[in-house]
């Protein structure tokens, strides 16, 4: 560069450097692969132990600071974290509540608009029988509803019990669970009658089936109507147990009704007995009835 | 070495030349290198930083000789290319760089850069000019279409006047009185 004025070196070396990497860049475009790739490796081969150092640093000093210093404020976080747990538990349980509610509603309105010329009242459960090993529950319907003793109760999926004492306000169900408890029903494929009867227990009892009987677990019981309580054709429940008795077989039952979780029950408003529509089907048991 | 006075100005010897304490320039380098392509893995928005051009504009402004401020720039430029993989070809920011380091350091002769305001004001410009360069380069050199100018550029060109400002104060303190 001695030839040229030195104001000038500066801005003929920018131009040379310049001139040099754009050579460098069209040279790389052709060749991209290969060029520069040592001068790469060289430099991160340099700064990578730094990194790591660094990485490593950076990140001991992190686990340091969370499991130690950012620990502070954990306590109160749990806390109201848990506090808002159980606030969100507490309505998720609310709200499961209201619409198993709502489902068994419009299961009734359902059942009830599919009976329209069935009398019938829709009762709330509000309490059981104070004493263990009785079968009852009451129900927020009485007298003044027109609900008398004697009358049938069941829910869309099977027969419940039947009102054993009304009062003004409120009426007491028998539940079929009871010992005392009876239904006429028939199994739902022969259409051999047989009484069921409670047992004081979850399941119910078929009685007087002689041993020489085909009953097979699994089989349906239907309300056979003969107790004048009850229209025939009603769910009883499912054949769950069947053994060889002396003199009878000892065929267990399971109700088709949840007896355990009732809410909401069907009073059927009549003394008299009740007959099932010649359309309807044992299959569907529920179908509509006269009184 | 570097950090002494390597006057090539002639009739500009007048204006002060700052000097640097012995491998301040070289570890100042390596430090910001290091940090670029440290920091952003754990803080990625600390991407929007361009340390080896704030390096390369405050030692282009102190030392205010061209040659030195763009050999610098290239060497930057170019340590900065090799770090940053291969789909940026050796030279790009080199280019730019370089360009920047000259620039730097001509105004630097002519201007008063010690105040905070300039320092903003000029730092906000190279980012700028160093910007329009590379997309320049991608569009001629490497027919990569890249946008001139975005509003996150310049939220970015903001933000790097602004670290400059604070860094250029740090790096004053590496001056040999």
């Amino acid at each position: 560069m001695a030839g040229i004025p030195s104001r000038h070196r500066s801005l003929v070396l920018l131009l040379g450097v310049v001139l040099l990497q754009v050579l460098g860049l069209a040279v790389q475009v052709k060749q991209r692969d290969s060029e520069g790739r040592l001068i790469r490796v060289w430099t991160v081969g340099a700064v990578s132990p730094f990194e790591r150092a660094g990485a490593y640093g950076v990140g001991h000093i992190r686990d340091t600071w969370r499991h130690y210093f950012a620990l502070r404020n954990t306590s109160k976080d749990n806390e109201q974290l848990r506090r808002e747990n159980d606030t969100l538990k507490l309505q998720i349980a609310q709200l499961q509540g209201k619409a198993a509610e709502a489902d068994r509603l419009a299961a009734l309105l359902s059942f009830k608009q599919a009976h329209k010329d069935v009398p019938m009242l829709a009762a709330r459960v509000i309490g059981t029988g104070a004493v263990t090993g009785t079968q009852t529950i009451y129900v927020d319907r009485g007298e003044r509803d027109g609900v008398r003793k004697n009358m049938g109760v069941i829910t869309p999926s099977g027969i419940v019990g039947k009102v054993i004492e009304s009062y003004s306000n409120t009426a007491q169900v028998l539940l079929l669970t009871d010992k005392d408890s009876g239904v006429g029903a028939m199994l739902a494929g022969s259409r051999v009658q047989h009484p069921v009867g409670g047992t004081g227990e979850a399941l119910l009892s078929m009685k007087y089936v002689p041993n020489d009987d085909t009953v097979n677990p699994g089989e349906i019981v239907l309300t056979s109507g003969m107790d004048r309580i009850f229209p025939s054709n009603l769910p009883v429940g499912t054949i769950a147990d069947v053994k060889a008795g002396n003199p009878y077989k000892q065929i267990r039952i399971k109700p088709a009704a949840s007896l355990d979780r009732l809410e909401e029950v069907i009073v059927l408003l009549s003394l008299h007995p009740l007959e099932l529509k010649k359309d309807s089907s044992p299959a569907s048991p529920i179908a509509a009835v006269t009184p | 070495m570097m950090n002494d006075a390597f006057d090539l100005r002639g009739a500009e010897t007048h204006i002060e030349v700052h000097k640097f304490r012995t491998g301040a320039i070289i570890v100042a380098t390596a430090l910001a290198l290091f940090i670029q392509t440290a920091v952003p893995v754990y803080l990625s928005k600390a991407a929007i930083l361009d340390l080896p051009l704030i390096i390369t504009i405050y030692f282009g402004l102190s030392r205010r000789n061209p040659s030195t401020g763009l050999l610098l720039g290239a060497g930057i430029g170019l340590l900065q290319d090799s770090l940053s993989g291969p789909t940026v070809p050796l030279g790009l920011y080199g280019i730019a760089k370089t360009i920047i380091g000259y620039l730097a350091s001509s105004i630097g002769a002519r201007l008063d850069t010690e105040h905070p305001a300039a320092r903003f004001a000029l730092t906000g410009l190279f980012f700028f000019v160093h910007h329009a360069v590379v997309v320049l380069t991608r569009r001629l050199l490497l027919a990569q279409p890249e946008p001139w100018f975005t509003a996150s550029f310049a939220i970015a060109a903001a933000v790097n006047a602004v670290v400059a400002v604070f860094l250029f104060m740090m790096l004053d303190r590496l001056r040999r009185q």
